[in-house]
């Protein structure tokens, strides 16, 4: 038995009054995938931003229950949501680059945590984490190009890239793909393989097919509440509850 | 079958006309408007065109031994040079009336031309030379045929013996007409001749420099508070409603302001450019704060977003890529706002900035006008030289607000960034 | 345990840093409420001095006004009538015949630029009728009291009217085409917001555009039509320098449009230039004017903008 990364007990979601996530128990396992799939407005997304408490700036939403990373429960009072969010880092759905250089947009979180002193190291890092993202090939000789001159599937493994150059313990990633065409979506998709040695990796995503490709464990939302978490194969084809089985067979969703 | 060309009771062609006229009415509005537009500069631009070229009479002056002392110029008699030299040219004239009249075709400020010329030509001294010299409004007004001389003589302001000594001046090359290059290096003057804007377009710029350091750095700073970091309550709501209604308070009760606060209870220097900024700035602010919050507004949320996801303080996020995207938009507003103060009259004449001065401002705190103020002076004037002038420093006003416009307009194609 | 170490309570930033760059974020912001308590506070502590002296009765509903500085200090009234009712007059002819200028002409373009022109059309008529705006008022000033002015007159001298030389006409003309564009442009917006479903509607009963115009769009458009010339209405009240160098400074109760007349704004310039004690009954009123102009041009701005406000949330 793996010790959990992530584990959540009866975390319950608001907005205003009305009540987005009922009752969650999960547990992440570590350098797995896990995939959170559900019909639209199942709260999926919700859940994945309350792990580095991106609800926090939407000034109606608040939580309750017990949501810790390595055992520490990141809404205690002495969380700093700054460190918090530098060890969960996170992917949008629509690809972000900041409106600077390449090489800048993996630089500044580097820069604002003060983990490169010296020119050649920032040089290193910011190199290995485009390697890491599987772009430094496209880019290496124009990185003092403007991040939103590369394509689009480019320009989310730029995001990846910048994610990953502070060396976070997990990523959070919100239907990375949805904006993206096939063909990046697979290479989009190959990366993700690729960094779940370092990384823990939670992907929220609206195609059951991404989800059975790229994850080990999958949990599956419905209207907010969390119907059944296991391994993906498991999932996909021993569903236990009837809920999945329709979803997953497209009657619902 | 239907005739759709014509039912009972529907007079179409009635109602076509109708249309037509509807619509000639929003075409005859913007016409007229337009054409008062059109009106207003082209009479400002034409009589402002008199102002383009001054008159210079040409003078013989004896600058010998017997007139000034070589080492101290600033003694000399100059006037009575400009006068001996006037008398020269015109041995006939021995009436002490005839004589106050010849010397009138020289401007007042004649003796400080050459009081100049000769400073910076020392050269000069001690022969008899030719200068040129600003002539009176009178005789410019005549040269350029605006004085009718079929009139009686009493009704108008040159007289017949003038016209005779200016047409034999005329005709023996001694007047010359040359493009005003003094209007705008010159200060203010009691005479029309000579007088220049250049005084009040430095009182103009030193209140611009003062109210935009002011006006921009608490206008950003307030716009990125009330749209990044503010919490939004009631407190926040009136403090928009507050702005609101502070950009549409009538521009003469900010002068009353900078009057009872700045003059009354700090006891700031009266009529200087450092009161007169201070204000523009006040009135600026909520033009300001409005164009700065807009730029905010327009940023994407998402780079707030990627940077909170990498950890950076809701503060970093915001200057490090909030700010920078909506810098562009935000210098557009400032400037805007600043053409707005560059026009600004009222509030300046509250807090003195109204005075007669001839010497160009130095620093913030000396007596200064304003373009707009100079203007409003000089259209009060009764000589007909000054309303020349008076268009001519509308047209110098306009060149200036059209100018900062254009960069305003520029600046945003250039630096817009569509995401 | 878990094999990886979280430390979540580390600051790469001091706390206070960002405290503190937000504490003078909003000490800017409080500049602009200040701004508005500065001019209040100034404002009622001058008119108070003021109303020591004379009764706020005589100031609102006095039919004089001729400010003096006393000769001697104890001549009898010695300083002067206050009573505000010419200025008031005065104040709204000259408005009234910038609104009856500036309302058809800035209406009709507005429906003319929003209903019937091409996108090219209105993308070169809309910034030339801003430059009516752009124009600072001294301009206006010296085109109404030198050109609009002896032109009325001329005019009228045919007709053989007796024109005064500085007439409440000229300015408000020339005030009027200057509030032109304020009233276009916000008129513009308004109509824009009626929705699309409005004018589909009467489309498909078979009317005529400018049918659909006067009986749809612009009833439906009503409010914030009206918010928008309350805003104009204010602008015009406040404006100083036309009224300043074509109306003059004859403060009588007057409704005739040829006649000079007198503004609020006009006497404060008045009252507040030149040399003058800055305790006396002349000086203050100035303030006191300040304040009754403030409180006007405040109440019709909240007005308008609350119009203008509830009548976009309408729509939204």
């Amino acid at each position: 038995m793996v010790d959990s990364i992530i584990s959540s007990r009866d975390v319950n979601i608001f907005y205003a009054d009305k009540q987005a996530i009922f009752g969650v128990d999960m547990d992440i396992l570590p350098n797995k995938v896990t995939a959170f799939i559900g019909p639209s407005g199942c709260g999926k997304s919700t859940f994945l931003r309350a792990i580095n408490r991106m609800n926090d700036l939407i000034p109606i939403c608040y939580m309750e229950g017990c949501m810790t990373i390595g055992g520490q429960d990141i809404y205690a009072p002495e969380v700093d949501v700054v460190a918090l969010r530098a060890q969960v880092g996170m992917v949008f759905q629509k690809p972000n680059p900041f409106p600077k250089s390449i090489f800048e947009n993996v630089a500044y979180g580097l820069r604002i945590h003060k983990m490169a002193a010296a020119k050649s190291e920032m040089d290193d890092r910011v190199e290995w984490s485009l390697k890491s993202a599987g772009l430094w090939d496209e880019v290496h000789d124009r990185l003092d190009q403007p991040g939103n001159s590369l394509s689009g599937g480019q320009q989310q493994r730029l995001c990846i890239a910048r994610a990953i150059a502070i060396e976070p313990k997990v990523i959070l990633m919100d239907e990375p793909c949805s904006a993206l065409d096939p063909i990046a979506t697979a290479v989009v998709e190959d990366l993700i393989d690729q960094l779940r040695r370092e990384f823990t990796i939670i992907i929220v995503t609206h195609s059951m097919q991404q989800a059975a490709r790229i994850s080990q464990r999958t949990a599956f939302f419905h209207l907010g509440n969390l119907v059944e978490f296991n391994d993906t194969k498991t999932i996909f084809t021993n569903p236990v509850d009837e809920r999945t089985q329709n979803y997953i067979t497209g009657r619902i969703g | 079958m239907i005739d759709l060309s014509n039912k009972a009771g529907f007079d179409l062609a009635a109602r076509n006309r109708a249309e037509w006229r509807f619509r000639l009415y929003g075409i005859l509005a913007i016409a007229v408007s337009l054409l008062f537009l059109l009106t207003m500069v082209g009479n400002i631009t034409s009589t402002a065109s008199g102002a383009l070229k001054r008159t210079e009479i040409a003078i013989e002056v004896d600058l010998g031994a017997d007139n000034l002392d070589p080492d101290d110029l600033r003694a000399a008699p100059w006037g009575g040079i400009v006068k001996q030299g006037l008398r020269d040219m015109f041995p006939g004239i021995t009436k002490r009336k005839d004589k106050k009249l010849l010397y009138k075709l020289a401007s007042p400020e004649a003796s400080f031309e050459l009081e100049k010329i000769v400073t910076e030509n020392p050269g000069l001294v001690g022969g008899v030379h030719k200068i040129w010299v600003s002539a009176s409004d009178d005789l410019d007004l005549f040269i350029r045929g605006k004085v009718d001389p079929d009139l009686p003589e009493q009704k108008r302001r040159v007289t017949d013996d003038e016209i005779t000594w200016i047409k034999s001046l005329e005709n023996s090359g001694n007047i010359r007409r040359v493009i005003n290059w003094q209007f705008l290096t010159n200060g203010d003057s009691r005479e029309p001749e000579v007088a220049g804007i250049l005084g009040a377009l430095v009182g103009s710029a030193w209140s611009l420099g003062v109210c935009f350091i002011l006006s921009f750095p608490i206008g950003i700073g307030a716009a990125l508070y009330l749209e990044e970091f503010a919490p939004k309550n009631r407190l926040s709501d009136l403090i928009e409603v507050n702005i609101n209604n502070l950009a549409a308070v009538p521009s003469i009760v900010f002068g009353l302001l900078g009057l009872a606060m700045f003059l009354g209870v700090m006891g700031l220097p009266r009529s200087s450019p450092l009161v007169g900024g201070m204000v523009l700035a006040l009135m600026t602010l909520p033009t300001m704060i409005i164009a700065a919050r807009a730029a905010l507004k327009a940023v994407p949320p998402s780079f707030k977003e990627g940077a909170l996801a990498l950890g950076a303080t809701p503060v970093q996020a915001v200057f490090h890529h909030v700010f920078p995207v909506a810098m562009p938009g935000m210098l557009t507003g400032a400037i805007i706002g600043m053409a707005q103060a560059l026009g600004e009259t009222a509030p300046l004449l509250m807090i003195g900035m109204v005075a007669f001065i001839v010497d160009i401002p130095t620093s913030i705190v000396q007596p200064a006008t304003a373009l707009p103020v100079q203007i409003f002076l000089w259209a009060d004037a009764p000589e007909r030289a000054f309303s020349e002038k008076t268009a001519a420093a509308i047209i110098v006003l306009l060149f200036f607000l059209i100018a900062m416009n254009l960069i305003a307009i520029l600046l945003r194609r250039k630096l817009e960034t569509r995401f | 345990m878990p094999s990886q170490n979280f430390d979540l309570t580390k600051h790469t930033r001091p706390k206070w840093l960002d405290r503190a760059i937000i504490l003078l974020l909003s000490g800017f912001a409080a500049v602009a409420v200040l701004v508005t308590v500065g001019i209040v506070l100034s404002l009622i502590v001058e008119s108070y001095e003021f109303f020591k002296r004379i009764p706020v009765r005589e100031f609102l509903f006095g039919l004089k006004w001729s400010p003096q500085t006393a000769i001697r200090a104890d001549q009898v009234g010695a300083e002067g009538a206050f009573g505000v009712i010419p200025l008031i007059n005065g104040t709204l002819l000259i408005s009234a015949i910038a609104m009856l200028v500036a309302t058809p002409l800035g209406l009709t373009s507005a429906v003319y630029l929003s209903e019937y022109s091409s996108r090219r059309l209105r993308g070169w008529i809309k910034p030339a009728l801003e430059i009516l705006a752009g124009i600072p008022t001294v301009v206006y000033g010296f085109f109404a009291a030198l050109t609009l002015a002896p032109f009325i007159r001329m005019t009228g001298g045919q007709f053989g009217l007796e024109i005064a030389s500085e007439s409440a006409l000229a300015a408000g003309i020339a005030m009027g085409l200057m509030i032109v564009p304020l009233i276009s442009s916000l008129s513009d917006d308004v109509i824009n917001t009626v929705p699309q479903s409005l004018r589909d509607a009467s489309y498909g009963l078979g009317a005529t555009q400018s049918e659909t115009i006067r009986r749809v769009i612009l009833p439906a458009a009503l409010p914030g039509i009206a918010g928008s010339l309350l805003l104009a209405m204010s602008r015009a009240i406040g404006e100083t320098m036309i009224v300043l160098m074509a109306a003059g400074m004859a403060a009588k109760l007057s409704l005739n449009p040829l006649d000079a007349v007198t503004t609020i704004t006009v006497q404060i310039v008045a009252l507040l230039t030149g040399d003058q004690e800055f305790d006396s009954a002349k000086t203050l009123s100035a303030f006191a004017l300040g304040l009754f102009l403030f409180m006007i041009t405040l109440i019709l701005n909240v007005f308008a903008l609350g119009i203008v406000r509830k009548y976009q949330e309408q729509y939204d």
